[in-house]
């Protein structure tokens, strides 16, 4: 093997950082939005994750741990989840998404709804989804593939995943099963293990420095010291991701070099 | 019992300016599609769309026949955003209330049980409250006490949905994997229009699938009609697949009011037997001139 085909790419990073998420999460279902947090569930589910429950993106759970590239043919299903029941899911709480974030904000509030006054938006995007529903119910994380103040914002445009900040203030009903547990950008690992819930950079990507981070954040980031750095792949990680989950590189398209 | 067999325009012509209208199926998936491009050109407006949003709603935004949609989102599903959606509410000629989507179940579920609105933690917190001021929240009246969010119902004038099968009594079959909330939005309807696929005899559905997939039951509809390709160009498994190519020359009717007037000339000003025959002379041509290229 050359050097070029065993250095880790940030995607690899990236990867590892998302089932890093899921860790501990034992027997709920893990919905990952986006190919790179696709590849980190499944590969938490074949390595520290072993009973985590994967959806196939249709009406199904997913018995078997197939590729990100494979085609509906190597699915083996193990039980019905249709749309209306995924509601039960969520609001009993066995569930942890990680979802997209168009804007994310010092507190984890998130919008994937429009940029702009949302009377009259500038862009109109998906709308709120399930945001508010999961945020309130069940623990939720984001993934950001392009980390600038545009994303990292100081207040997001529309509140649909609701936030620390915003939680606290809607009273113990909306705070009793709320946690945004990370935040992962294509520069580094975000949480809110800080005293008031404010956003704190937990890890930095390999080759990112704390200037990077903070030259593409749009508010003032908790900053540790010293940083650690976001944990490699081991070679067990390293061969699943490569050979098993996505042997098409799927994950650089999300996230270049 | 009643033959509830309609024409698809006898459906449409139920219909009045400024109705709620519901729209079964969810994104690009198993959408009322011929029910749409029958409202179109029925050309009924100012009306309130309620949907899991997807091509439904940018055509009838598209159309100017849309006061106000009631959503969660609305995608395309391999296509992220639909662009007519995305202009009307850009260019403020809709009005929106935009909720969550487990909030929007809920809306349904009351309204299809007839109660004032149900609880639900979904919305708390966000900005969904502060986008639709109308929205209020109630208080357990239990020791917990809890604040929660009261959805009100979202009771609907009319809804259709698209199944693979009906029978002619109106009991409908989904043969898909997921019957999305097509039932809530029967039960929240009151007038309730079920297209499919086929229909066929009483009694004949089970010959097509096994009972549970029957879950449409007869209570829940005024009037059949025998609509193939009715979903078209979102997908209708085990019928058909999404028409990717078509969808993306849907998507691409967005580009200017030019592309919009050429696409609703070629395939909404014309019956559903001209739209089908439209959309195979498309088919054909782009496989034509797939063939040249290469």
């Amino acid at each position: 093997m050359t050097d070029t085909a065993t250095a880790v790419s940030r995607a690899e990073v990236v990867a590892v950082a998302c089932a890093e998420a899921w860790r501990g999460d034992g027997e709920i279902v893990a919905s990952p939005f986006g190919t790179i947090p696709a590849i980190g569930a499944r590969l938490a589910r074949l390595t520290f994750e072993p009973d985590l429950v994967l959806t196939d993106g249709e009406a199904a759970l997913m018995a078997n741990t197939p590729s990100v590239s494979s085609d509906r043919s190597h699915f083996v299903l193990e039980a019905w989840l249709p749309y209306r029941r995924v509601f039960d899911v969520v609001w009993s709480g066995r569930r942890h998404v990680m979802m997209m974030a168009t804007q994310v904000d010092r507190y984890g509030n998130q919008n994937i709804s429009c940029i702009g006054d949302w009377a009259r938006p500038k862009t109109q995007l998906i709308g709120v989804r399930g945001a508010p529903g999961n945020t309130i119910n069940h623990t939720t994380s984001y993934w950001v593939p392009s980390h600038s103040p545009r994303s990292f914002v100081d207040h997001v445009d529309m509140v649909g995943g609701v936030g620390y900040d915003r939680a606290a203030a809607a009273g113990p009903a909306a705070t009793r099963f709320h946690e945004i547990r990370v935040v992962i950008s294509n520069l580094g690992v975000f949480d809110f293990d800080t005293p008031d819930h404010a956003m704190r950079l937990r890890s930095l990507h390999p080759g990112v420095t704390v200037d990077d981070v903070v030259a593409a954040t749009g508010f003032d980031l908790v900053i540790p010291s010293p940083v650690p750095t976001s944990r490699l792949p081991d070679a067990e990680e390293l061969e699943l991701i490569r050979e098993v989950l996505d042997p098409t590189r799927l994950r650089d398209k999300e996230l270049p070099e | 019992m009643g033959d509830k067999r309609v024409a698809l325009d006898e459906m449409v012509a139920d219909l009045r300016p400024g109705m709620t209208v519901g729209f079964g199926g969810w994104g690009s998936r198993r959408k009322p599609m011929a029910a749409v491009r029958a409202i179109v050109r029925a050309g009924i407006g100012d009306l309130t769309v309620v949907s899991y949003g997807g091509p439904d709603v940018g055509v009838l935004c598209a159309a100017g026949l849309v006061r106000k949609v009631v959503y969660g989102f609305v995608t395309l599903d391999s296509i992220a955003l639909d662009p007519h959606f995305r202009a009307a509410r850009q260019t403020g000629r809709i009005g929106a209330m935009e909720v969550d989507e487990g909030m929007f179940y809920l809306g349904l579920l009351a309204a299809s049980q007839r109660l004032p609105f149900l609880p639900t933690r979904a919305g708390l917190g966000s900005d969904v409250l502060r986008v639709n001021p109308e929205l209020r929240t109630v208080t357990s009246p239990y020791a917990d006490a809890e604040e929660l969010v009261a959805m009100p119902a979202l009771t609907l004038d009319a809804a259709f949905v698209h199944l693979n099968r009906a029978d002619t009594h109106g009991n409908g079959q989904i043969l898909g994997p997921d019957p999305f909330f097509d039932e809530l939005f029967l039960g929240a309807a009151a007038r309730r229009f079920v297209t499919a696929e086929k229909v066929v005899a009483p009694g004949a559905l089970l010959d097509e699938g096994p009972i549970q997939t029957v879950t449409v039951s007869r209570l829940l509809t005024d009037a059949v009609a025998d609509v193939p390709g009715g979903a078209h160009f979102t997908s209708c498994p085990p019928d058909y697949d999404r028409d990717e190519t078509f969808q993306k020359h849907y998507a691409a009717s967005g580009a200017d009011a030019d592309a919009w007037a050429a696409f609703s000339e070629r395939y909404l000003q014309v019956d559903e037997l001209g739209y089908r025959a439209a959309v195979r002379e498309t088919a054909a041509s782009s496989a034509t001139s797939a063939r040249g290229a290469s």
